[in-house]
């Protein structure tokens, strides 16, 4: 059975990390596994974990009281759930549904974020880590709220 | 001059936008290649440029138009056997057949999906003659989604990827929510092999076109369908000129490295 660390070497997230970098969040990280329909985190509760999908996809989806929730992502393999705990106060700020079987790795954050500010050079490395998609996700929705292909 | 050709048939895809089938009341139908399109003259009221979005093999030509303008509607409001001019087919088709033995991604938005359309017919005609295929289409919501019931045939297919996304759920939804350039990550390809035909909104095709260079696709590998206001569609009235080219004459169809230097200047 592999091991956190071998997963992680394998997810595209780490791709190319060094090996150092890597066996740190490994320290952090165990297996985490939701069946189709169960929830990775709900809006408001502590985000005292995020998730690196390695098989599978889950609904990110925000719900008004007397409406169905709103799905206005997925996310599947090589994504990650959550920057929430990056930023205080530290707290979802949507659900995160699994819509099929879907495997990841959980990683603790309040560990993570103990080996951030213990060691600045690997903080700064993962900070740089997360910028690149977190970017690509902003502009992702912007062309997302652009309604392209709507009649204009 | 137009020829007339008579509404044989007209399914009606979404709210706004419906399939014609046009059969020519002269002779028969002329050869076209997928990626070309020909001009459709509503009598009375003026003539727009429409790719064709069917099969070579139907003896009519298949058109898909969404009412956006006055020309538009009054081509998606025509019935059963009315009569209208056409002149065509005109452009440079998308290079299917030049590019066999390629993995292909075919990357829609939209009502661009109806432009590809006839490559895909070909690709799955001739599917041996390539590699991977995969098929990424982004539509606005469920409910517009453009050839649904044919992308889940395509989909029963065990030789080509097919991978739909849409930019706003409803609560019935169940597949993937996001930009169609989410989908290009997760697909199979081999970027030094594949080659990438895209159409839709321009903005949309300038976000895959990046999301594409990312995944390492040279530019000389992606080819875009450009849409400009076009009026002889033979290249002498510059209606449609685009930087050097006329887009009526030397495209729809353009290779992207031919025009990456002017795709995303706003004054052109």
């Amino acid at each position: 059975m592999a091991t956190v660390e071998e997963i992680l070497r394998q997810h595209p997230f780490f791709a190319s990390a060094p090996d150092e970098e890597v066996r740190l969040v490994a320290g952090c990280g165990r297996n985490r596994m939701f069946r189709g329909g169960e929830f990775l985190c709900h809006e408001g509760d502590p985000a005292d974990e995020f998730f690196l999908i390695r098989e599978g996809k889950v609904a990110l989806d925000i719900a008004a009281p007397g409406h169905a929730p709103v799905v206005f992502e997925t996310l599947g393999v090589g994504d990650f759930v959550g920057a929430s705990w990056l930023i205080p106060p530290y707290r979802w700020a949507f659900d995160a549904r699994a819509v099929e079987l879907t495997r990841t790795i959980g990683i603790d954050a309040a560990c993570l974020r103990g080996k951030c500010d213990a060691d600045h050079k690997f903080g700064y490395e993962m900070m740089k880590r997360f910028l690149v998609p977190l970017v690509k996700r902003l502009q992702e929705t912007r062309l997302q709220l652009l309604d392209v292909y709507g009649k204009h | 001059m137009p020829q007339p050709y008579r509404v044989a048939r007209v399914k009606r895809e979404l709210a706004d936008t419906v399939t014609l089938d046009l059969a020519p009341m002269v002779g028969t139908r002329p050869v076209f290649t997928p990626g070309q399109f020909n001009m459709l003259y509503a009598f009375g009221v003026g003539e727009v440029p429409i790719s064709m979005s069917g099969g070579q093999s139907h003896d009519v030509f298949v058109h898909t138009v969404r009412d956006v303008g006055t020309v538009s509607g009054a081509l998606a409001r025509l019935a059963p056997g009315a009569v209208i001019g056409l002149r065509g087919p005109f452009g440079a088709p998308w290079p299917i057949a030049a590019v066999a033995g390629a993995d292909l991604m075919i990357i829609a938005g939209g009502l661009g999906l109806a432009p590809l359309r006839p490559a895909i017919y070909q690709v799955l005609e001739n599917r041996d003659r390539y590699g991977r295929v995969v098929v990424l289409f982004g539509s606005r919501n469920p409910t517009e989604m453009l050839f649904r019931h044919e992308l889940e045939e395509w989909r029963q297919r065990l030789d080509v990827d097919i991978d739909v996304t849409v930019d706003h759920a409803d609560p019935a939804w169940r597949g993937n929510v996001g930009v169609v350039t989410k989908l290009i990550p997760r697909a199979a390809f081999d970027p030094q092999k594949a080659v990438a035909l895209i159409c839709g909104p321009e903005i949309m095709m300038r976000f895959t076109v990046n999301a594409l260079r990312e995944s390492g696709v040279a530019p000389q590998r992606i080819y875009v369908s450009m849409e400009r206001n076009m009026k002889c569609a033979i290249g002498l009235c510059g209606h449609c000129q685009f930087g050097p080219t006329f887009v009526c004459k030397d495209g729809p169809v353009m290779r992207f490295d031919r025009i990456a230097h002017i795709f995303a200047r706003r004054e052109i």
